[in-house]
């Protein structure tokens, strides 16, 4: 089995924690959008 | 100057470790049950604030598994069956655990209580602390009544569900809660019969370990005996309609009838005779499920 270079591993899990961070922000704030406007409806 | 070898920078842990903290597979229990709680209250709820309670109810639970797994990860490196989790095989920081627990558990309940209602966000924080805190710091280590105590955490997700629909608690939300606390202790004590040695190598004070085999038979025999008429109350005090009363009763009947062979097995056991056990554990998960999917059923159908 060949061994990764810990650098190119560590940028790798960085990366993939960056993107579902990115992804968990944006689906708050998508989601704070909605409650908004379901709050302000008659 | 020193000659010490440079130790090498841990890798960080990665989503997926803070994923499996939030214990996924409880967590659909969670969704299913408190979407079930929604589901069946009276009234109409917006699309929009049932999917934030429903979200909350989830996040929640995964806030208080992520502070359960913190606070058990020596325990859970003795266990066979979590030894691979995250914490206690190095892949991730106890104190980032925390944090992300934390973290989960208090935006849920302010997410919750912003969008959904404050007695739904009150309650919510009462089942997290209750989980992660009287539950997991306090009880579990010290009775073999754990099961039984940790039950009420798992039985608050249809509670908040039918709380965020209506606002209020009333009967019903309070036997929905009833259900699952005398569920869980047949449910989870079948598991503990047949990974008993697990859990013994941990310490932990399970039924089977500290009571025996015997005691612990007895008393899944008693709490699915008791489980049948709190299951079918809602149709007799008619807040259902027969189609739940039907389903429960043929449910709890079953329920019963495993429980029943657990209870009254004799000859000396080991792991492959446990066939009765692990049969009443897989039909308590499927009997919770077809139970609250009846409930549901019920008031679509029948109104």
């Amino acid at each position: 089995m060949t061994q990764l270079d810990p650098n190119t591993e560590r940028a790798r899990i960085i990366k993939g924690r960056n993107r579902a961070l990115a992804l968990v922000l944006f689906s708050l704030a998508v989601l704070f959008f909605a409650i908004t406007i379901v709050k302000r409806m008659p | 100057m020193s000659t010490a070898p440079v130790q090498p920078i841990p890798l960080p842990a990665e989503w997926r470790d803070f994923w499996s903290l939030t214990k996924p597979r409880v967590m659909s229990l969670v969704i299913f049950t408190g979407l079930c709680g929604l589901l069946a209250a009276p009234g109409s709820v917006n699309p929009v604030i049932g999917f934030v309670a429903i979200l909350c109810i989830a996040v929640g639970a995964g806030g208080s598994a992520a502070l359960n797994m913190w606070w058990e990860a020596d325990i859970d490196a003795k266990m066979k069956r979590t030894a691979n989790r995250a914490l206690p095989a190095g892949r991730m920081d106890r104190t980032v655990a925390r944090d992300f627990g934390i973290a989960l558990s208090v935006g849920s309940v302010l997410v919750m209580g912003l969008g959904v209602g404050l007695l739904a966000a009150a309650v919510l924080a009462f089942s997290i602390f209750y989980y992660a805190v009287i539950y997991t710091i306090w009880l579990k280590p010290r009775t073999p009544q754990n099961i039984v105590i940790g039950g009420g955490a798992g039985a608050f997700p249809p509670m908040i569900g039918w709380i965020a629909a209506t606002g209020d608690i009333t009967l019903m939300p309070v036997l929905l809660f009833a259900i699952i606390f005398f569920w869980t202790p047949p449910h989870f004590w079948a598991l503990a019969l047949f990974i008993e040695t697990d859990y013994a190598a941990a310490g932990i004070p399970m039924m089977p370990v500290v009571a025996g085999h015997k005691s612990t038979r007895r008393q899944i025999l008693i709490y699915a005996v008791l489980l049948l008429p709190i299951a079918l109350a809602p149709f007799l005090l008619h807040k259902t309609h027969w189609l739940y009363g039907l389903s429960a009763l043929l449910l709890g009947s079953a329920f019963l009838l495993l429980s029943l062979r657990v209870a009254t097995f004799r000859t000396p056991v080991n792991d492959a005779d446990m066939r009765a056990e692990k049969r009443l554990f897989g039909f308590s998960i499927l009997y919770l499920f077809a139970l609250f999917g009846a409930l549901v059923a019920d008031r679509f159908i029948l109104g």
